[in-house]
């Protein structure tokens, strides 16, 4: 096989197309963890955010509208979610499990008659760039302005939790919402807030989805992304940056399964599938057993629900 | 001066009536619900609502069909309840049931071509065995290392799901089958009697009435149930009293591992009769529901279990003569559990309504 520079480029822009969702569900939900809440709907507001987004793109036409309205039908139907957990302090796991099942469902229904519709070209930066430098132009250009946003993300919430006010209140009511609340934070209000925003990124994840990556509206389309973002989260030890690197080794997987098949190599499709769910548990058990590494950044009040007596 | 006309208190003791009345409550909340949508996408609703939960079982083979769904549901939910009883969130069970599934398959391969009463008996130990194995990976790294069960279940659910994928299209596939990723139509004597002829309904139900009644033995009769329900309430109390906390979690998964792999079996030994990429719709996920709707209750479970059942069945008939997709019936699934938690506010809660009193204005 001869060694071509450009094909390895179009494979770099390809596996950093592929991790785009996952960074921003995974921002997303990196948020809302970190703030104390557990919510396993990921893969139901993305979905949601997917039909809705292919909905509205068809109906008006308008690929701004579409993108924006994805992320509003997110944050709409994760404050279900929060209704639930915070105001009538219902179980996380259970409230976010039946998220999930809810939105697979109703984007189901909802899509019934956008599906088979030809999906938009969406327009794409640099186009030319990326043609005419071998190498580095299939990596850096061509891509949508939502591929840059979510590179930019995990910077952006690194610096938001670590640099800014608001983002050590968040990390506050995540680790000692008792305390926080002493303070004079309102817990409850910050835990809707970042309940909201991580829908939001959900729902704008599941746009990428059916409007750039592979634009149409197929019934489930989300396939399991949802979840990865999940346990992309863990993998990252609730660090920002890591997203990041996680994102890109598990999009790296996805799309290293397409090549592979391609050339012919023996290893099954299947285990290099397995694989990122596998290092999650590894990593999961690496950091679980050393209580200090586990302390630095997981939210300490993960998925416990938080009652103030009035 | 601020008037308050509704005042919210916490309950010291949970209400025993509001506790069985909640699910009711959660399904009537489900179907208005439900009609509102089908009034929202174009439908009538009474119309939908009867295509849905009435047509499905208005004949023999509509009961049949109800009982079939229902008894892995029932099987799963009973298993679940042992962990969620305990606070081990076990939501993994998809990925037990799968396994299970492999490891029966596995030998109703192996047992290919063989005659004799031992084969099925064989067939189901060994997927429960395959269960159970599969369950306790996350119990043993929660018990030793530390770590959140529910991520590493889950994960695993994708592992099994890969799995299954990997020796359907490969080693098991078979081999005069036209590289269709399904292996060999098991032998007669690798699968479930019908109890009817003409319906589907097998023996496996039997195998989940009896499970069934050793859970609510176990659970409500022995010193075991009683500790796995110290241990779920105050896991302190549970260690001042001296009881192993963790060979209990190690326990209460292999009991759920071992019905969520018992219900993988029945489905490729019954329905399906041979294994190949989907051998569950998402069943052990359901089942979460099913526990709890049926309040973690043997009893309640099994009414719980037939009325999820029935939402998979209603999804089927409605896409057939309402062109409405199958995944319909998640809908009905999202909001009874979303109603049920809601509900469940009035568990803890009380509502007092004050009123205007004269002095107030």
């Amino acid at each position: 096989m001869t060694f071509d520079l450009n094909f390895f480029g179009m494979l770099i822009g390809a596996i950093m197309a592929s991790s785009v969702p996952l960074i921003l569900a995974a921002s997303g939900e990196l948020i809302t963890e970190r703030s104390g809440v557990l919510n396993l709907g990921v893969e139901g507001m993305m979905i949601v955010g997917a039909i809705s987004g292919f909905a509205l793109m068809v109906l008006t036409d308008n690929l701004f509208l579409a993108v924006i309205g994805s992320m509003l039908s997110g944050l709409i139907i994760s404050s279900i979610f929060g209704f639930l957990t915070q105001t009538l302090f219902t179980n996380h796991v259970a409230s976010g499990l039946a998220l999930t099942i809810f939105g697979i469902g109703i984007s189901a229904m909802i899509g019934k008659n956008f599906v088979g519709i030809p999906g938009k070209d969406f327009p794409l930066l640099l186009v030319n760039l990326r043609e005419s430098i071998p190498f580095v132009g299939p990596i850096l250009f061509g891509h949508s302005i939502i591929l840059y946003v979510a590179f930019a993300l995990p910077f952006a919430t690194n610096y938001f939790l670590k640099r800014t006010k608001l983002g050590l209140i968040v990390r506050a009511v995540g680790d000692s919402p008792v305390s926080a609340s002493n303070q004079g934070i309102n817990v409850t209000l910050v835990r809707y807030s970042c309940i909201l925003y991580g829908g939001a990124m959900c729902g704008l994840a599941g746009a990428y989805l059916s409007l750039i990556y592979t634009p149409q509206w197929i019934e489930n389309m989300t396939a399991g992304r949802g979840w990865i973002a999940l346990a992309l989260v863990v993998f990252a030890t609730w660090s920002p940056l890591k997203v990041l690197v996680g994102a890109i080794i598990f999009g790296g997987v996805t799309i290293m399964q397409l090549h592979l098949q391609a050339i012919g190599l023996t290893i099954p499709v299947q285990l290099l599938s397995a694989l990122p769910y596998i290092m999650t548990i590894i990593v999961l058990v690496v950091i679980s057993r050393d209580s200090r590494k586990i302390k630095l950044n997981t939210p300490t009040s993960l998925g416990q629900i938080f009652y103030k007596e009035k | 001066m601020e008037v308050q006309l509704i005042k919210i208190e916490k309950r010291n003791d949970v209400s025993r009536s509001i506790f069985l009345l909640t699910p009711i409550l959660a399904i009537f909340l489900t179907l208005f619900g439900g009609g509102i949508i089908f009034y929202a996408l174009g439908f009538n609703p009474l119309e939908a609502l009867k295509f849905f939960f009435i047509t499905p079982i208005s004949d023999l083979y509509g009961l049949s069909e109800l009982l079939l769904k229902a008894t892995p549901l029932c099987l799963i939910a009973i298993g679940l309840s042992f962990c969620f009883k305990s606070n081990n969130w076990n939501i993994g069970a998809e990925g037990q049931l799968i396994f299970g599934g492999i490891v029966g398959g596995g030998v109703a391969l192996l047992f290919y071509n063989h005659d004799g009463f031992y084969v099925l008996p064989i067939i189901i130990l060994s997927g429960a065995v395959g269960g159970m194995v599969f369950a306790m990976i996350p119990a043993i790294l929660k018990t030793f290392f530390n770590t959140n069960e529910i991520l590493v279940s889950l994960m695993l659910v994708y592992v099994a799901k890969l799995l299954l994928d990997y020796l359907v299209v490969g080693p098991w596939s078979n081999p005069e089958g036209f590289n269709f990723p399904e292996t060999r139509q098991f032998s007669a004597s690798a699968r479930m009697p019908i109890l009817f002829d003409g319906l589907r309904i097998h023996a496996g139900i039997f195998i989940t009435l009896v499970t069934v009644f050793l859970s609510w033995l176990i659970l409500y009769k022995t010193y075991l149930g009683f500790q796995i329900k110290v241990s779920g309430l105050s896991l302190k109390t549970a260690n001042y009293a001296g009881y192993k906390g963790k060979i209990m979690i190690i326990i209460v998964f292999m009991i759920s591992g071992a019905c969520a792999g018992i219900a993988g079996v029945g489905e490729i030994t019954g329905p399906i009769g041979q294994l190949h990429r989907n051998i569950s719709p998402d069943y052990g996920f359901t089942a979460i529901i099913v526990a709890f709707l049926g309040r973690l209750n043997p009893v309640g479970i099994i009414f719980a279990s037939l009325i999820v059942a029935l939402t998979y069945l209603g999804a089927e008939t409605a896409q057939i003569f309402l062109q409405i997709p199958k995944y319909t019936g998640q809908v009905f699934q999202g909001m009874i559990l979303f109603f049920l938690l809601a509900s469940d506010y009035l568990l803890f809660f009380k509502i007092k309504f004050l009123g205007l009193k004269k002095n107030d204005i």
